[in-house]
């Protein structure tokens, strides 16, 4: 049996790494991967290829020799030609592809983490600097653990009444109505959702809704209500609370430490 | 005959340089006090063409580039005159010169650009610079002062090179370039100061809080003290940023000189030269290169502690696609270095011995850059965003969040420090009895402390963001660090005195390589220049943050496209201005090429 060349070893690589991606990662392991991150992923692909054979002379010229031999070897004058027409008609593909009409939206480029405003409010009142302020039932869950407990049972009667039919019964962003909204609504027990932010960027979301969203990074898309026109200061704070308790994720503070 | 007509043409361009200096300060001061006169009246004027803010983005870009380079060059040119000294290696003392010619023909052209950005600031925007030289205006004075310091110990640094060669002399000449040096740091440090505080105009209160002071009253009126204007929020890391940033950049800028004149070299000597020239300008370029995240992460940090609204908008918000193509760009960079080295083995006999270990490194090094470079956000079609069902996938959006990322940065610093690791070794053979124990306990330190970094960043994932930043991140910084000192410590024991089985052959070099290291300059240019676009404009539509609004039309954050092929056009121009310094080195050195006996003599430092 001929022994493959060290190109074809390395498409054959390519090819596999290609079927992983697309077919084992974005299908048997998890869900489907965006097609921008497979190529991102592919490119990184070749350039570790190319690096490996290209660090020395004598292993490039060996990845080089077979086409090299395609272009200028009479004796691969049927390979040549079959490529020569093949390449071609794939390109034909692509851009055909690319530039048909397509009933999906393209893809875009969003960011998820708009900028809170300096100062933190509630209708016209002003609670303080939103990078000072915490929840003022937090302290709560070591000084009075059946007042925090009250609070959060609050909490969660107003997110079972208000919140869950987007934002789901498990808090995991797929409730009645999510399939409706694009982007869809916040995924509370993702890991990257509540410990990232702190209890007053949540209170400034939840009471301000999409129309409260800064003018930067726009267009947030954001079909969340103004829950300050319909809950009070209090039960904003006790649902943030329920997040956090019925999660197990604990959102970032200012605290001391944090200095 | 020639060296005296060389050594005349020297003197003559000493001069002109000299009186092109002093002529650009001349200009600069009278300027102001022209300008300076209706700057009360007048808020802006228009730039004509491209606009105020094009303009003066890109004056600013290219004087700091060409900034960062000369302040950079001469850090690393005393570092290796003074091992040439010790080690009684000419050698080094010549490049360490030939950093320095380098370092004079950028020197005009950043004043030169230095100037066009201070006309610009006073003819476009009268009333910020008001503003600014009315708090820092003793500042500027120094600036001037500082500015004379280091132009006149910068020539007497220069063209005292060959004449201070004695043994005394040599002490007061490495002096010279210490003293070079401190006249450097001072001056960015006060035009950082500029800058800085109109990024964050406020002073840092005290612990445990340490709330933002502000240093304005309501009306924008200016309360504090010059030197708390000066020491402000952000000034000290990017100090330090810019320091250690100048130092890899200007080992980059060296390094893509050198390949540019090892592909032009047409001896074996000059290719062997500039090939360890451009080993030098890497290695000096990486050693800046891998402290220089933990110095952003202190001044990302500080802008967070400053301002929350600014800390997201630059890390989550308006400018957080640049921070992936930062990831791409610091990607190229480890994987470009690391390229370079590996090419640099295959010139050492006995180097091929670690070829086994490269796939590994390569696919370690290419996952790691894979988990940085993932947004937490992807770009999607919606009809992917519900095949996926929710904007992040379960899998690869976890490598969106900083666990993920600064575990995987750590293991490319890591594996590049592995790569040092195997170049040095290369031809060696340690001769101490213990070099197999040795060995077993370099490679258990290495795979403990990967197992430790890994399991850390595993972790970081279930535990609350706080003991996450203050906690764990710190460990696994230190447990790289200790590592690297560590095996640094215990592979210099065993390889003291270790039998050299051959030498390097300097100057047989893929082109390939050569052309790897102009790649690193040129990212290492658009990092600066984009990262530079960041920290700028998150003030967003004010000259100084919270207290003077920009009301010109140029008011608006530009587009993310807008900004990068802005940023590339000034890319375009830095290199053309620098390919022609380059191309000044090589026109001279033809010259001289017709008279060889002289220039073997001028080669030894008695011209």
């Amino acid at each position: 049996m001929q022994k493959l060349s060290l190109f074809t070893k390395c498409l054959i690589i390519f090819v596999v790494l290609w079927l992983f991606l697309r077919f084992f990662i974005g299908g048997v392991w998890s869900v489907p991967l965006p097609a921008s991150v497979i190529s991102m992923y592919l490119g990184l692909i070749l350039l570790a290829i190319l690096v490996h054979v290209s660090v020395e002379d004598d292993r490039f010229r060996e990845f080089l020799r077979p086409v090299k031999e395609t272009l200028a070897d009479d004796a691969r004058r049927t390979r040549r030609t079959v490529l020569f027409v093949l390449i071609p008609l794939v390109m034909l593909g692509l851009s055909f592809s690319r530039l048909s009409t397509k009933a999906d939206p393209p893809a875009a480029l969003r960011t998820a983490h708009p900028a809170p405003p300096a100062e933190l409010t509630y209708r016209d009142k002003v609670i303080g600097l939103t990078q000072e302020v915490a929840n003022p039932f937090r302290h709560l869950e070591k000084d009075d653990k059946e007042a925090f407990k009250a609070h959060v049972d609050n909490g969660r009667r107003v997110y079972y009444q208000n919140c869950f039919y987007c934002h789901g019964d498990d808090l995991d962003g797929v409730g009645h109505f999510a399939h409706g909204f694009n982007p869809p609504p916040a995924n509370f027990q993702d890991p990257g959702i509540i410990p990232n932010y702190q209890e007053a960027f949540f209170f400034w979301r939840i009471s301000k809704g999409g129309p409260g969203l800064p003018p930067a990074a726009t267009p947030w898309d954001s079909a969340m209500p103004v829950w300050e026109d319909h809950l009070t200061e209090e039960e904003i704070w006790d649902v943030i609370l329920f997040l956090s308790e019925y999660t197990g994720y604990r959102p970032r503070t200012f605290g001391e430490a944090a200095h | 005959m020639y060296l005296t007509k060389h050594s005349s043409m020297n003197q003559s361009k000493n001069r002109l340089y000299l009186f092109l200096g002093l002529f650009i300060i001349y200009l600069l001061l009278t300027a102001a006090t022209v300008f300076a006169q209706d700057a009360t009246d007048t808020e802006y004027r228009p730039f004509p063409g491209i606009g105020s803010r094009n303009a003066a983005w890109i004056a600013a870009q290219l004087h700091l580039l060409f900034g960062s380079f000369i302040l950079g060059v001469p850090m690393f040119a005393v570092v290796i005159e003074f091992v040439g000294m010790k080690t009684k290696d000419k050698r080094y003392d010549k490049m360490a010169q030939e950093f320095i010619k380098l370092c004079m023909g950028a020197f005009s052209t950043t004043a030169l650009m230095g100037g066009v950005l201070v006309f610009i600031l006073i003819w476009c925007y009268p009333k910020v610079m008001n503003k600014l030289s009315g708090i820092f205006g003793p500042t500027m004075i120094f600036y001037v002062i500082l500015f004379f310091g280091e132009t006149f110990t910068l020539y007497l640094y220069s063209y005292g090179w060959d004449r201070m060669q004695g043994r005394v002399s040599k002490m007061w000449h490495l002096f010279l370039g210490v003293l070079l040096n401190v006249f450097g740091t001072a001056i960015m440090f006060v035009s950082n100061s500029w800058l800085t505080y109109q990024t964050s105009p406020a002073i840092m209160g005290p612990k445990p809080a340490h709330e933002a002071i502000p240093l304005h009253d309501e009306s924008g009126a200016f309360i504090g003290t010059l030197w708390q204007a000066v020491n402000n929020y952000t000034w000290m890391p990017v100090n330090i940023h810019r320091l250690i940033g100048n130092i890899a950049f200007g080992g980059a800028i060296v390094g893509a000189y050198s390949a540019f004149r090892f592909l032009a070299a047409k001896t074996k000597e000059d290719k062997a030269h500039y090939d360890w020239m451009g080993y030098t300008g890497n290695f000096i370029a990486l050693c800046g290169l891998i402290p220089l995240p933990f110095a952003g992460y202190w001044l990302g940090r500080e802008i967070y502690m400053f301002n929350n609204t600014m800390g997201i908008n630059m890390m989550g918000s308006l400018f957080s696609w640049l921070f992936i193509i930062q990831a791409v760009m610091i990607g190229v960079l480890f994987i470009g270095a690391n390229y370079y080295l590996w090419s640099g083995m295959t010139r050492i006999a006995g180097g091929e011995v670690y070829a086994r270990f490269r796939p590994y490194m390569i696919a370690i090094i290419v996952i790691s850059v894979a988990v940085w470079m993932t947004p937490r956000t992807l770009i999607m079609s919606p009809t992917e965003q519900a095949a996926m069902g929710g904007p992040n996938h379960p899998l690869v959006g976890l490598f969106g969040l900083m666990t993920a990322k600064n575990t995987v940065v750590n293991l490319i610093i890591l594996t590049t420090f592995l790569s040092f690791l195997f170049y040095r070794r290369s031809g060696k053979t340690p001769t101490v009895g213990w070099r197999k124990a040795g060995n077993i306990i370099i490679a258990a330190i290495f795979g403990l402390a990967v197992a430790a970094i890994v399991t850390i960043g595993i972790v970081g994932f279930k535990v609350n963001t706080d003991f996450r930043v203050n906690v764990l991140t710190p460990i696994q910084v230190l447990v790289a660090l200790a590592v690297m000192i560590l095996v640094t410590v215990i592979d210099l024991i065993m390889y003291r005195k270790a039998r050299s089985s051959s030498e390097i052959s300097w100057g047989q070099m893929t082109d390939r390589s050569q052309y790897v290291l102009i790649l690193l300059a040129i990212t290492f240019t658009s990092l600066m220049g984009l990262m530079g676009y960041a920290r700028s404009g998150l003030r967003e539509a004010w000259h100084i943050f919270g207290v003077m609004q920009d009301t010109s039309p140029d008011a608006h954050t530009p587009l993310l496209a807008d900004a990068v092929n802005m940023i590339a056009v000034i890319i375009v121009i830095f290199f053309a201005l620098v390919g022609f310094i380059f191309w000044l080195g090589l026109w001279g050195d033809k010259k001289k090429e017709g008279s060889p006996p002289v220039e073997a003599e001028a080669a030894t430092g008695d011209d």
